[in-house]
């Protein structure tokens, strides 16, 4: 049965992949653009873009037809906030590259650059794709610097040249956590924010390695911070408790050119109407709803939900080795009150249009890259899953080092066994 | 507990009669014998007592009932806080108060066997850290039950999620890291509230990275040989402890007057384990270390009853189901140490499969809270690599069988005659990311009403902070 199965897909594998026009045909269709979600439709690829989607399932000339009849269509789903390709294995494994040390070269983080990093052959590139996973951002995680450096934007489609945006932003932390690595205080971190950002705006414009310089910040992190506070690319802050998200406003409010991302935000449902006034999108992981430090005390369920009634856009996918999940994280605030087309384009065009990248990836809108997942029912659910995985125009072998594990032990279970019940 | 009282209560009334009958016939006797010293094996006794409930039908509910059977439109009666019967209709006295479960499910309340609420509690400051008393490798000495801050606001997220017991484990830091308890899941002051009648207590005990990561530089072990060292020595400590009392207590049956062994906390435990009071639970992933632990077992002559974690089962499903092991897994989680790389989706599905004893654990304060979204992971997991397992024996992973693996399954973890009345009713099928567990039963009382907020728990650390009774 498995193997049939297999044979299938690795057929339509070597003959859809030789078509330069597919068209998806008779699914249930998220697009993520104006047309919202469509009950039965047609999305229409040309080699390796999106060419539209329309209702109904007649297929125009030219395009080969791939049946999805009963089953949910969306674009490739965009992890929001990770370390993929920065990490295999964390913990006691070697080199992490998602982890920083102190270097000379900067004093506020923001030059570390990641793109240099990031490994396209890693396991976790195939794990997360074969099940919908096609881009992400990805950046440092573990730094005592102010900022974690410059994140990027990559595909995960395994290919030589992972990076879609490189300096694609920048992150720090103004909660507990970055109080700790910074003076050990919110009075020392937001004064060394503050102060790094100034700098940047007053900086001479041009600042090449041998200019003199006496900052906060080293030349290269005064030229790594200049697209931040030009607008260009999102800062992204980490706070969760109420009074440090009116600090981000704030800060916002102070700077209104620099693109302004919180992530993490639980208590921030309490100031979603001004989060919602400052423009200010958020990335969250919307099942922490527990009291971690006393930054979190309000941390509920309800968050994302919440944020979204008062006009918030909502981001959903802070993981690395299970980003996978983000459609289970998603589908948890649906069951809390996030309506479903929202939780979908939480997963899809809201973290691609945070990054600045809405027409590339996240929808099926004309134009975008072909990344295009056809699940077996509705992705939210945990019993449902991507079938079929498209990148670029091309559908990606249904494989990974877990899938060939899997196959490797299946004889051992081949024979079911009446279940054992010890007492 | 119950089992091992009487037994230590027979033995006392046994030595009673002794030496009555030594003195009054043996007057003369050259040595007197002082009273027989005997160890109360229960000092923390469970002071649990059960919510008020009432007579309860639940009606029009798709039941599992935890062993194997699904009926589609049925009934649960309980009073008294047990289970009075489940079916497709019932018939019951009047004046019984019905809840009408239209297109709800009924299970049995969901049993983690891998919890350190209360231990590693929120917020998770340093001054709360109390699961690891890594200051050596063999601490079998300690309870986790001295470390559990009921306070613990993860408990009241806990059963929102339909969890009615629980045990907690010290954590892997250790080789032998200490005892476990088993909980009910009903907030309340202290641990001794809500430690649940008469389960055996557990003994947990680590595999791998984390002993020789602790102290591979404070001493050892350094190495996975070191750790197997590390377990031999101690289990053969135990048997030399267990001699020196045994021989204490022939002497004294003997009409001696023996003077009893200095008492050892440590090697009591271990002891108790090689006597079968205690239950081994084990974290280990990988599969040939769990196969050195199980030839470990059977040198010293002891039961693993669970591998906690055991990420690599599905590689010797065959081997743990020949020796009775019961595997506690996660659906998904992998990758975050090199012991955790192997990790498939299927293993919980393919161990199942295999005829050995699978179980859905949490090890987290927030998988917890949706182990039914665990279970229905790995059942749709495996029904996409050709295993086919119907929902109502899956549900064995959440109830049954943890309940077998903590030696609790006379009491709960089935929706059979008699038991407890444990059991969650759920807004939909439970193998949905939609469904919520709507009411709670523990001990027949309603614990959790999610339509009723004044239900929520909101413990002492919760009360007068931002969110207090905001749903969770």
């Amino acid at each position: 049965m498995k193997t049939l199965l297999l044979t299938a897909v690795l057929l339509s594998v070597s003959t859809v992949a030789l078509a330069e026009k597919i068209a998806i045909v008779g699914g249930k269709v998220f697009t993520g653009t104006a047309q919202g979600t469509l009950e039965s439709a047609t999305v229409l690829i040309d080699n390796d873009k999106i060419v539209g989607v329309s209702s109904g399932t007649s297929v125009p000339a030219g395009y080969t037809a791939m049946d999805a009849t009963g089953k949910y269509v969306t674009p490739g789903l965009v992890g929001a906030y990770t370390q993929l390709g920065l990490v295999e294995v964390g913990m006691s494994a070697g080199t992490v590259d998602s982890s920083v040390s102190q270097l000379p070269m900067s004093n506020t983080g923001a030059a570390f650059d990641v793109s240099y990093a990031v490994n396209p052959d890693s396991s976790l590139m195939g794990i997360s794709r074969v099940d919908g996973i096609t881009s992400a951002a990805t950046t440092i995680s573990r730094t005592d610097y102010l900022f974690h450096g410059q994140g990027a934007v990559i595909t995960l489609s395994g290919e030589a040249q992972p990076v879609l945006k490189p300096k694609a932003f920048v992150a720090v932390n103004v909660g507990n956590a970055g109080a700790d690595d910074i003076g050990g205080s919110r009075a020392a971190v937001w004064v060394m924010l503050e102060n790094a950002i100034a700098e940047v705006k007053d900086a001479p414009k041009a600042l090449s390695a041998t200019s003199e310089w006496h900052g906060i910040n080293s030349r290269l992190d005064v030229n790594a911070l200049r697209p931040v506070v030009a607008g260009n690319a999102p800062l992204l802050i980490h706070a969760d408790r109420a009074a440090d998200i009116r600090q981000v406003i704030a800060f916002k409010q102070r700077h209104p050119k620099i693109n302004v991302v919180l992530v993490k935000g639980m208590e921030a449902w309490l100031v979603a109407d001004e989060l919602a006034g400052a423009k200010i999108p958020v990335i969250i992981d919307p099942e922490f709803n527990l009291p971690g430090g006393f930054d979190q005390m309000g941390a509920t369920l309800a968050n994302a939900g919440r944020l979204h009634e008062a006009g918030v856009t909502v981001a959903i996918g802070m993981e690395t080795h299970n980003i996978r999940l983000a459609t289970q994280h998603a589908g948890n605030a649906v069951a809390h009150g996030m309506p479903h087309d929202v939780a979908l384009a939480a997963l899809t065009v809201n973290p691609a249009t945070i990054f600045g990248m809405s027409g590339e990836i996240g929808s099926l809108t004309k134009g975008a890259r072909a990344d295009v997942v056809i699940w077996s029912g509705d992705p939210l659910e945990v019993t449902e899953a991507a079938e079929t995985v498209l990148i670029e125009g091309k559908v990606i072998k249904h494989t990974s080092r877990q899938i060939k594990l899997q196959e490797r032990y299946q004889s051992f279970s081949d024979t079911p066994k009446a279940s054992q019940y010890i007492r | 507990m119950n089992n091992t009282h009487k037994r230590l209560s027979i033995m006392m009334l046994c030595c009673c009669a002794f030496w009555l009958t030594a003195c009054s016939e043996d007057k003369a006797a050259k040595t007197e014998q002082a009273a027989k010293v005997s160890i109360d094996k229960n000092p923390f006794p469970s002071r649990y007592t059960p919510l008020a409930g009432e007579p309860t039908l639940i009606t029009n509910v798709t039941i599992l009932d935890g062993i194997g059977n699904k009926i589609d439109k049925g009934m649960v009666y309980f009073a008294d806080g047990k289970i009075v019967e489940i079916g497709e209709t019932l018939s019951v006295p009047d004046g019984v108060r019905t809840v009408d479960g239209q297109g709800k499910w009924v299970t049995p309340g969901i049993i983690d066997v891998h919890s350190h609420l209360g231990v590693y509690p929120n917020p998770s400051t340093h001054s709360h850290s109390d699961g690891n008393e890594a200051i050596k490798p063999v601490t079998a000495n300690v309870w986790a039950e001295h470390s559990v801050w009921p306070q613990d606001p993860g408990f009241g997220r806990a059963l929102a999620g339909g969890i009615t017991s629980l045990q907690i484990l010290p954590g892997s830091a250790n080789l032998f890291g200490g005892r476990s308890v088993v909980l009910k899941n009903v907030p309340n002051r202290t641990m001794q509230e809500m430690k649940f009648p008469g389960a055996p207590y557990g003994l947990k005990m680590a595999c791998g990275e984390n002993p020789k990561r602790v102290y591979g530089k404070r001493g050892g072990p350094s190495t996975r040989m070191g750790n197997v060292a590390g377990y031999r020595q101690a289990w053969s400590d135990a048997q030399d402890y267990q001699r020196k009392w045994d021989q204490y207590e022939a002497d004294y049956e003997a009409g001696k007057n023996p003077k009893a062994p200095k008492r050892d906390l440590n090697l009591e435990t271990l002891a108790g384990v090689l006597a079968g009071d205690i239950r081994v639970h084990m974290h280990c992933y990988r599969a040939d270390e769990m196969a050195v632990m199980m030839d470990v077992m059977k040198e010293f002559d002891y039961q693993i009853y669970s591998f906690q974690h055991a990420v690599e089962a599905y590689k010797i499903s065959d081997i743990l189901a020949e020796n009775n092991v019961c595997s506690a897994m996660w659906a998904d989680w992998w990758g975050f140490k090199m012991e955790a790389y192997d990790g498939i989706r299927e293993n919980v599905p393919m161990v199942h499969n295999a005829g050995a004893c699978a179980i859905v654990h949490s090890d987290s304060d927030l998988g917890i809270q949706r182990l039914n979204q665990e279970a229905a992971k790995a059942w749709s997991d495996g029904r996409r690599a050709g295993i086919d397992i119907p929902q109502e024996d899956a549900w064995i992973w959440l109830s049954a069988n943890p309940a077998k693996s903590l030696g609790i399954f006379d009491k709960t973890g089935s929706l059979e005659s008699g038991k407890n009345a444990d059991l969650v009713m759920w807004t939909a099928n439970p193998f949905s990311t939609y469904a919520r567990a709507e009411k709670v039963y523990i001990d027949g009382g309603l614990a959790y009403d999610l339509n009723d907020p004044q239900s929520w728990p909101v413990g002492d650390f919760e009360l007068g902070q931002v969110g207090e009774g905001d749903s969770k």
